[in-house]
């Protein structure tokens, strides 16, 4: 099939950028997303031109480095599913394909379609951990944890960190992002010390880096690859909640 | 956001259940509502509890107000650069999408109906009505516009109730099981909304006179 | 190509004595360093997967001051995330009779007795706690509804010890690390340098004392320094352009250790694993690994004549072969990984694969939906399906899934002694990077075992015993350091003053086919010697027509590549040259002409029961050989008729 691309070019974090068109012949409807960017760079290789710089490596759908906005669609058209797990079956002949980065304030763009994610890894520094240094840990089976609980902690757990959450809510709210860490963790009985002083940490966190407010349009979920639960959100607010009364 | 829009809530609740005293006739109707103004006299001042309870709800509603647009200044900061293409709703929720314009709307029909309703300045009765006769003139048949108005505004209102309801036991960390309480919520905001939508329509085909 | 042979290479530091007390023993030997040093000495960790993220979040608990680096956008993405089944350890929670000591035979026996028996067993002994860790640190393991842990029987073992998260185990433990690792950044302990590639290796008087690295976002050639440097940059797989792994994995870090003096182990040996999904064209970027516990479920096979196009619902049951269940009636579809691909490779060989290519064989789950019903079947395999159907768009409940074997793991790995440490003192190295704990071939579920115990609790008590000398280190030559430094700023230059006609990945693509046919699932002498003649050719084509756009101060991906394929080049010629010299047949190695009458792996241990060090010099490679003795477990050979 052919198609025209729509790729939000900029050169880097100053510039202004700009969606360029480009057309691409004899696309395989069994090629990936990313394998059919990849001929489109390969070609603005050999043609001298600068390929179009984008975020990816495991390629399959587990590392949450890819991270495009598919014609207004966080990861594009099918659910649950990041953009290298995308294939192009899903596009017929002829269709034209807008692809932007993510677009949030802290998730500045660093070139054409890779933004800076680091705000995601300073929200987890303010707490999204068990302080359990190494050596220290007591026999596996010394606390029981009930399995519906456990499967829970999972679930919240399997969050990849892509950010699609992000791109995809209208106000910018990196609230699913918190909330699956301060979910799988509150959920465990290893991660209750800690769970107000993190519930609180981390909040403040995403607040400080600039994300929007959480107005529950439940965007998130609908996007997010894994699927994450909204109830998350209320575990975090609780949480949260819970702590402010506490300590003031 | 949530704890003001409690308060709205519990108020819209009272609200409507006066409102409906009208189907048992203009005495009890302005018996309720004289009855509002008199409550805990002598005790209180003439009015006391009712002015009491206005204040309160001027402060909800300046403070739903408030946050609502801490929340969309919020928002607009943390995405300075708009995508190119059209954004599709993955979520489903006209109710969700409607929240702001909705908010907005529903504060003009606000004002106008306090000056309908409350101060009389634009019923055909005038203030110094009974509150009866202010309700009856206000949907007389030959004003069915002003009840067409008043349909499509509290269907509004049922609309921003059914994203608020859950929302704000969301935003309060209540929130679980969400089949269940989101079909409580559509549920709530639907009586709501027929609650307030029978007394004008009654009005208006001649049930109440 | 030629080599030399060196002096034999041994490990000095495994302590003698009951192979059970020699970790214990190591620990106390290790001598300590004083905590108002630690905060002098420097530790540099290049790669945050989940040796890496574990040894550099354990420093700097330990108070060291340490200095992380990934090329990714955060430590969390590294390809350890991508692992499925799970992690194995002796806990014996089942009471089925599993050991530490069970756990290493299997492991040294699995290893087709190619690995050192000291390091296993400490391998062993170390799994135990690094389920602790894990569960302490939040880990979300299977439960069972008393709220123990669960466990399953992985790979072919008779126990059943191993540990999961549903499929996605190595994603959990390694956000377990990483929130480990962000717990020390935010503590100040841990310097975090994300989108940065090590491209050189600083060695001074001696010792490893800094890298070189470029800031892939803004160009920029930095050095570090550092009293020890880390590598835990995972394995070189994609020196076959389409493997399982991430396709920002590459060899540079371990091949530039490589060049500066350390020692590269078994380099032919990979793990070939027998369940992915099928190349559909030319464009294919990786193969994606299905569970291999899908054959549990599920019957291999082919149609009985070549070039059989027709559909699969018409092809009738005598006409239909199922191999392995024909070959091997004993063990049928669940013969091990290396005898599953070699099987299949064959049969596709004779011109009996199906789809693309015909390189593909079939895996039907007919039978078991039509014994144990659609449901049961959804429940077992759903998200395996679901995967399926995503990539191929075929439905595997109506039709049977197309598989193939795909490059998975590669075993060796820069040599290191019973310390992890490199023949370049100073330099330590882990996880897959080494070569250390699998011998030949790597059984399911001990990846994210070795990785974390290396990373948790070995090289954090080991690597003390040389900081302890740190105070007499002085300061790295300046000479050395600006040395290293140019070499890597003429190595981009030539990169992009090429100015060809083709791209990078245009030459991987052809190293990889190249290697695939001569160095994948079966060598043969002539073939390696084809690809000793040709790699070379290749490599002088590569710097006289590669084509590498824009310039060295962006973030430019296209440099990036084109810097790891000219690494893979000179690996992959190695790896040819170690699989010529081993004319054996030995676990992930398998030599054509080493096999006995039934086509089964031979093993030499007369000639080669040795670990192939290779150092490399300005005059070619030298061999170094270590030997290995097996006091505990005897050599046996394999079989599964």
């Amino acid at each position: 099939m052919n198609l025209t691309l729509k790729v939000w070019r900029q050169s880097g974090p100053d510039d202004e950028g700009k969606l360029v068109r480009y057309q691409i012949e004899d696309v395989s409807p069994d090629m990936s997303f990313l394998e059919m960017l990849d001929v489109l760079n390969e070609r603005l290789i050999l043609a001298g031109d600068d390929p179009v710089a984008f975020d990816h490596d495991c390629r399959e759908g587990i590392c949450g480095m890819c991270s495009m906005m598919i014609d207004g669609v966080a990861h594009g058209p099918q659910k649950n599913t990041t953009t290298c797990q995308l294939h192009m079956r899903h596009y017929n002949d002829g269709d034209t394909i807008v692809i932007e980065p993510w677009r949030a304030r802290p998730f500045p763009v660093v070139k054409d379609l890779v933004v800076d994610r680091s705000a995601f890894d300073r929200i987890i520094q303010a707490g999204g951990f068990i302080s359990v240094p190494a050596g220290s840990a007591p026999d596996a089976h010394a606390t029981p944890v009930p399995k519906l609980d456990a499967d829970d902690a999972f679930d919240a757990a399997t969050c990849i960190g892509c950010g699609a959450c992000v791109a995809a809510c209208p106000n910018g709210s990196a609230s699913l992002f918190t909330a699956a860490k301060i979910t799988h963790l509150g959920l465990l009985p290893q991660g209750q010390p800690e769970r107000g002083s993190r519930a609180r940490a981390m909040v403040e966190q995403m607040d400080e880096e600039g994300f929007g407010g959480c107005t529950n349009t439940g965007e998130c979920t609908a996007v997010c690859p894994k699927g994450i639960p909204l109830d998350t959100i209320a575990r975090m607010n609780s949480d949260y909640l819970r702590a402010s009364r506490k300590s003031g | 956001m949530a704890v003001s829009g409690a308060v709205l809530v519990f108020f819209l609740v009272a609200h409507m259940a006066g409102n409906l005293k009208i189907f048992a006739g203009a005495e009890s109707f302005n018996g309720y509502a004289a009855w509002l103004r008199e409550v805990g006299y002598p005790l209180l001042p003439h009015r006391g509890l009712l002015t009491l309870l206005e204040a309160g709800l001027v402060v909800a509603i300046g403070a739903h107000m408030w946050s609502a647009i801490v929340l969309t200044r919020r928002a607009a900061h943390a995405r300075p650069v708009k995508y190119a293409a059209k954004v599709k709703s993955r979520a489903n929720g006209y109710a969700t999408r409607t929240m702001r314009w909705g908010g907005v709307i529903i504060f003009f029909f606000v004002i106008y109906h306090l000056l309908d309703m409350t101060f009389g300045v634009t019923n055909p009765e005038g203030h110094d009505a009974t509150p009866f006769a202010r309700m009856v003139a206000g949907f007389e048949p030959a004003r069915w516009y002003i009840t067409v108005f008043y349909v499509i505004s509290v269907v509004m209102v049922g609309l921003h109730l059914r994203h608020g309801l859950w929302s704000a036991l969301q935003t309060l960390g209540v929130a679980r099981r969400y089949p269940v309480l989101k079909a409580s919520a559509a549920v709530v905001s639907g009586l709501l909304t027929i609650g307030f939508l029978v007394v004008p329509l009654a009005i208006t085909f001649g049930v109440v006179k | 190509m030629n080599y030399r042979l060196g002096e034999p290479i041994k490990d000095t530091k495994a302590p003698e004595g009951p192979i059970e007390d020699r970790w214990e023993k190591r620990k106390f030997s290790a001598r300590l360093v004083n905590p108002a040093n630690k905060r002098k000495i420097n530790v540099i960790v290049v790669g945050t997967g989940l040796a890496g993220g574990s040894a550099a979040a354990t420093l700097g608990e330990l108070g060291y001051k340490v200095k992380s680096f990934c090329y990714q956008d955060s430590p969390r993405r590294a390809h350890s995330i991508a692992a499925q089944g799970g992690i194995n350890a002796a806990k014996n929670y089942r009471g089925d009779g599993d050991s530490i000591y069970r756990l290493f035979y299997d492991t040294v026996k699995g290893g087709d007795f190619r690995a050192r028996e000291s390091n296993v067993y400490r391998l062993a002994q170390v799994s135990v706690n690094i389920i602790d860790q894990a569960v302490a640190q939040g880990v979300p393991f299977a439960r069972e509804y008393g709220g123990l842990l669960d466990t399953r029987s992985f790979g072919g073992a008779q126990v059943s010890r191993t540990f999961y998260a549903r499929g996605q185990t190595g994603q959990q433990l390694l956000l377990g690390a990483y929130s480990a690792l962000e717990r020390q950044i935010a503590a100040g302990t841990v310097e975090m340098h994300t989108r940065h590639e090590m491209l050189e290796l600083i060695i001074s008087d001696g010792r490893a004392r800094g890298v070189v690295v470029r800031d892939m976002v803004s160009g920029e050639v930095e050095t570090h320094l550092a009293d020890a440097v880390v590598l835990a940059t995972g394995g070189y797989g994609n020196v076959f352009f389409l493997s399982t792994n991430a396709k920002g994995c590459n060899t540079t870090a371990i091949w530039r250790a490589h060049q500066k003096g350390a020692v590269f182990a078994n380099p032919c040996y990979t793990q070939i694993h027998p369940t992915c999904i099928p190349v559909s064209g030319d464009y294919q970027s990786k193969l994606t690994l299905m569970s291999e516990s899908l054959r549990n479920d599920g019957r291999v096979w082919v149609p009985v004549k070549g070039g059989d196009t027709r559909p699969v619902a018409e092809i009738p049951e005598d006409e239909r072969d199922y191999y392995l269940e024909r070959i091997y009636p004993a063990f049928g579809n669940l013969v091990p990984r290396d005898i599953a691909s070699r099987a299949a490779k064959n049969i596709c060989d004779e011109g009996r694969g199906v789809g693309p290519g015909g390189l593909g064989v079939y895996l039907d789950f007919a039978d078991a939906i039509g014994r144990l019903g659609r449901d049961a079947v959804e429940k077992k395999y759903g998200n395996l399906f679901e995967m399926y159907e995503r990539i191929t768009g075929e439905d595997p409940y109506t039709q049977p899934m197309r598989i193939y074997p795909a490059v998975h793991y590669t075993m060796g790995g820069l040599w290191v002694d019973y310390d992890l440490q490199s023949s370049v003192p100073g330099l330590f190295v882990i996880g897959e990077a080494n070569f250390s704990d699998h011998g030949a071939n790597r059984l399911g579920a001990s990846a994210l075992m070795q990785g974390l115990a290396d990373g948790y609790f070995v090289l954090p008590t080991t690597i003390g015993d040389y900081l302890a000398d740190a105070h007499k280190f002085g300061a790295p030559d300046d000479t050395a350091v600006a040395e290293a430094e140019i070499a890597v700023r003429n190595r981009i230059d030539k990169l992009l003053s090429v100015n060809g006609t083709r791209t990078a990945d245009s030459f991987h693509r052809e190293l990889g086919k190249l290697m695939w046919d001569y160095c994948g699932m079966e060598r043969t002498e002539e073939g390696l010697r084809k690809a000793l003649e040709r790699i070379p050719e290749l490599r002088a084509e590569f710097w006289r027509d590669v084509k590498v756009s824009g310039v060295n101060e962006e973030l430019n991906q296209a440099l990036e590549r084109a810097g790891r394929v000219a690494d893979f080049f000179d690996l992959a010629e190695l790896m040819c040259l170690d699989a010529l010299h081993r004319t054996e047949s030995c676990g992930g190695h398998f030599r054509a002409e080493s096999q006995d009458a039934d086509g089964e792996a031979l093993r030499d241990d007369e000639a080669f029961a040795y670990v192939a060090a290779w150092e490399s010099t300005p005059d070619g490679p030298v061999l170094h050989k270590e030997d290995l003795e097996y006091e505990y477990v005897k050599m046996t050979q394999r079989s599964y008729k």
